[in-house]
């Protein structure tokens, strides 16, 4: 037998793969296709004290391999996920981390502070693009950064993964940053900000203009980033950027990643996340590796 | 548990140069005017909504209009390919309405599609109108013919039925009386006037409303509409939603 388990900050989980914030909703729908207990962890949908509306339609476009979204973290808000959502994931034998997108310092410290012990893990999100307050502004400059994954972490009473922007020139410096100021573990990337423009009517395809980028197309990117990242800092690295596959997430743990996360492909098949997991395993199996951890950071570079 | 089917490809008709009439295996039943989510083939990354047209034992049947890329790729596929087909999804039409009084769907485009399995669960007494650019992309007219008490064809340049709108003949044929309930579905000004034309003479209407989509299934929330100033989500909540409930804006 494989051993798939690996340890994100003293968490340990059953095997590195975990659903992607805002792919899976709070889990409802997909939990529909398989049981979420396969999975490692499963990241909801953003969290912020009240709810949020979130940005017009359209909110999503395809690109070459990619998609741009703009949903602009629609949310019921904390005291629904907790009376409701929460609950809910606690059916399943899997560690369920809560993914926190305040447009505030405050905010985020009071989101940290309700949900307490409740999750297995909580995820800043300091890295969306479709918000005009807090956001990816948190997660370009390395002393805001730092400011609030030192703030956030006094409030947290279990370890806190700060979610990272792949919008500036040098990630490390974020990256250092985060780890400097407390953070447990670093997950990254969040989606690249970007635009399509219909040529006909020289509209641009989302309400929002602008949205962010996600799926195979950003896969190199995030690759790089999650190898740089592993390089300069000791964290756990949560890897993700358009996994599809098994050897995709096979990949983003020869990088350096310690789990991955199933983002973009759950849009495309709701059993997505399951399918990586299987495809791994076999990965692992064909080549005789028995224990998933051999592979962080085993990457041969020149 | 649920899972995406692989649907054999039993039938395929080209019913004009840009529309193709598809029929496939499946093995789950659907209500009117819910939809499947379908896998384009190679290159293409999302899935596209498409209409059940209609459906019966083990089978299933949607038409489409090649617009993009995907409905290109789509296009593409021969009887005894297979496609990747996630579905029945969404909340179909209300069709509980019932009544001695006469039921209309109302279709412009590829508004029609979802309109025939409907009709045929409203019963005799429904009656279809059907908007077409022009009178070389007439499709379908027997079919409603045969499920309705009566068709009535509109073309925007009057080269066969009535010259005109969809929502006029809808207008006209209210006035007449005896309308029960309106079931609609096309493009966004259609539905917007269909709202205002049945909320004005008190009739009970349901829209299927279009917008773009990624998971199909609820979990990514894009694929919104305003719904009493809320966003609701099409591929869940919907497509098809009391008039009354939708918010257009102005
Ligand atoms: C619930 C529902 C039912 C539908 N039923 C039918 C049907 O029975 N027959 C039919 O011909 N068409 C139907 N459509 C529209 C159909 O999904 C689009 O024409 C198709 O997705 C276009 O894909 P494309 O790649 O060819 O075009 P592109 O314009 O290249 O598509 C780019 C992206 O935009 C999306 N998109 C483009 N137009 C639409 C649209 N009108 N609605 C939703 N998404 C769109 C695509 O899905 C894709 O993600 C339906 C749409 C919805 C939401
Ligand atoms: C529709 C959609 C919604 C997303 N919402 C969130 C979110 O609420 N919070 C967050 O931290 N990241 C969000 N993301 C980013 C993903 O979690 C992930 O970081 C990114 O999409 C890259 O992975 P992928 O290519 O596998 O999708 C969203 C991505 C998509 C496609
Ligand atoms: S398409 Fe994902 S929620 Fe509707």
């Amino acid at each position: 037998m494989t051993d798939l388990s690996v340890n994100i900050a003293g968490v340990k989980l059953k095997n590195p793969i975990i659903t992607a914030s805002g792919t899976f909703g709070n889990g409802r729908e997909i939990s529909e296709y398989y049981d979420l207990s396969q999975l490692g962890a499963v990241c909801v949908k953003a969290i912020t004290l009240k709810p949020r509306q979130g940005n017009p339609p359209p909110r999503i476009a395809e690109t070459p391999s990619g998609i741009l979204n703009s949903v602009g973290l629609q949310n019921g808000g904390i005291d629904y996920f907790l009376k409701y959502e929460l609950p809910n994931l606690k059916r399943y034998d899997t560690k369920v981390i809560a993914n926190i997108s305040g447009s505030t310092v405050e905010e985020n410290c009071e989101l940290a502070r309700r949900l307490g012990r409740d999750v297995d893990l909580i995820e800043l999100n300091i890295s969306c693009p479709n918000v005009k307050q807090g956001g990816v502004s948190f997660g370009t400059d390395p002393k805001i950064a730092a400011e609030i994954t030192a703030r956030v972490k006094e409030s947290c009473a279990v370890p806190l993964i700060v979610k990272l922007s792949p919008n500036v020139t040098d990630i490390t410096e974020i990256a250092k940053a985060a780890e400097n100021a407390g953070a447990d573990a670093l997950s990254l990337i969040n989606t690249l900000l970007g635009m399509k423009i219909d040529v006909n009517t020289r509209r641009p395809v989302l309400a929002n203009n602008t949205g962010g980028l996600s799926g195979p197309a950003v896969k190199p990117v995030a690759v790089r980033m999650v190898w740089q990242v592993f390089l300069c800092t000791r964290l756990p690295i949560i890897g993700m950027g358009g996994i599809m596959t098994g050897e995709d997430a096979a990949e983003f743990m020869i990088a350096g990643a310690s789990a991955v996360a199933v983002g973009t492909a759950n849009l495309v098949t709701p059993t997505a996340a399951l399918n990586v997991k299987n495809e791994l395993v076999g990965y692992l199996e064909k080549r005789g590796i028995k224990n998933v951890s051999e592979l962080i950071g085993s990457v041969l570079a020149y | 548990m649920k899972k995406p089917h692989i649907c054999e490809i039993l039938d395929k008709q080209e019913l004009t140069e840009n529309t193709f009439d598809m029929v496939v295996s499946f093995p789950q039943s659907a209500l009117p005017g819910q939809f499947i989510h379908v896998l384009c083939g190679e290159g293409v990354l999302l899935r596209r909504p498409m209409s059940i047209c209609d459906a019966g034992r083990g089978w299933l049947r949607f038409i489409f209009d090649v617009r993009g890329e995907g409905t290109k790729r789509l296009a593409q596929h021969k009887i005894g390919d297979s496609l990747d087909i996630l579905g029945p999804l969404g909340t179909g039409f209300n069709i509980e309405k019932k009544g001695e009084d006469t039921p209309i769907v109302l279709g412009g485009g590829i508004g029609i599609f979802p309109l025939l399995m409907l009709a045929k669960s409203l019963g005799k007494n429904t009656e279809a109108i059907l908007g077409f650019r022009t009178k070389s992309l007439i499709i379908m007219e027997d079919e409603f013919n045969e499920a309705c008490a009566h068709t009535h064809i509109t073309t925007d340049d009057g080269s066969y039925g009535i010259c005109g709108l969809v929502t006029d003949c809808l207008t006209n044929r209210i006035s007449k009386g005896d309308v029960s309930s309106v079931y609609a579905c096309g493009p966004m000004p259609m539905m917007k006037a269909v709202k205002k034309i049945t909320e004005a003479s008190g009739i009970y209407c349901e829209l299927s409303l279009e917008q773009r989509m990624g998971c199909g299934i609820g979990a990514c929330a894009v694929c919104v509409c305003k719904s009493n100033g809320e966003y609701l989500k099409v591929c869940q909540n919907g497509p098809v939603f009391d008039a009354r409930e939708v918010d257009f804006d102005d």
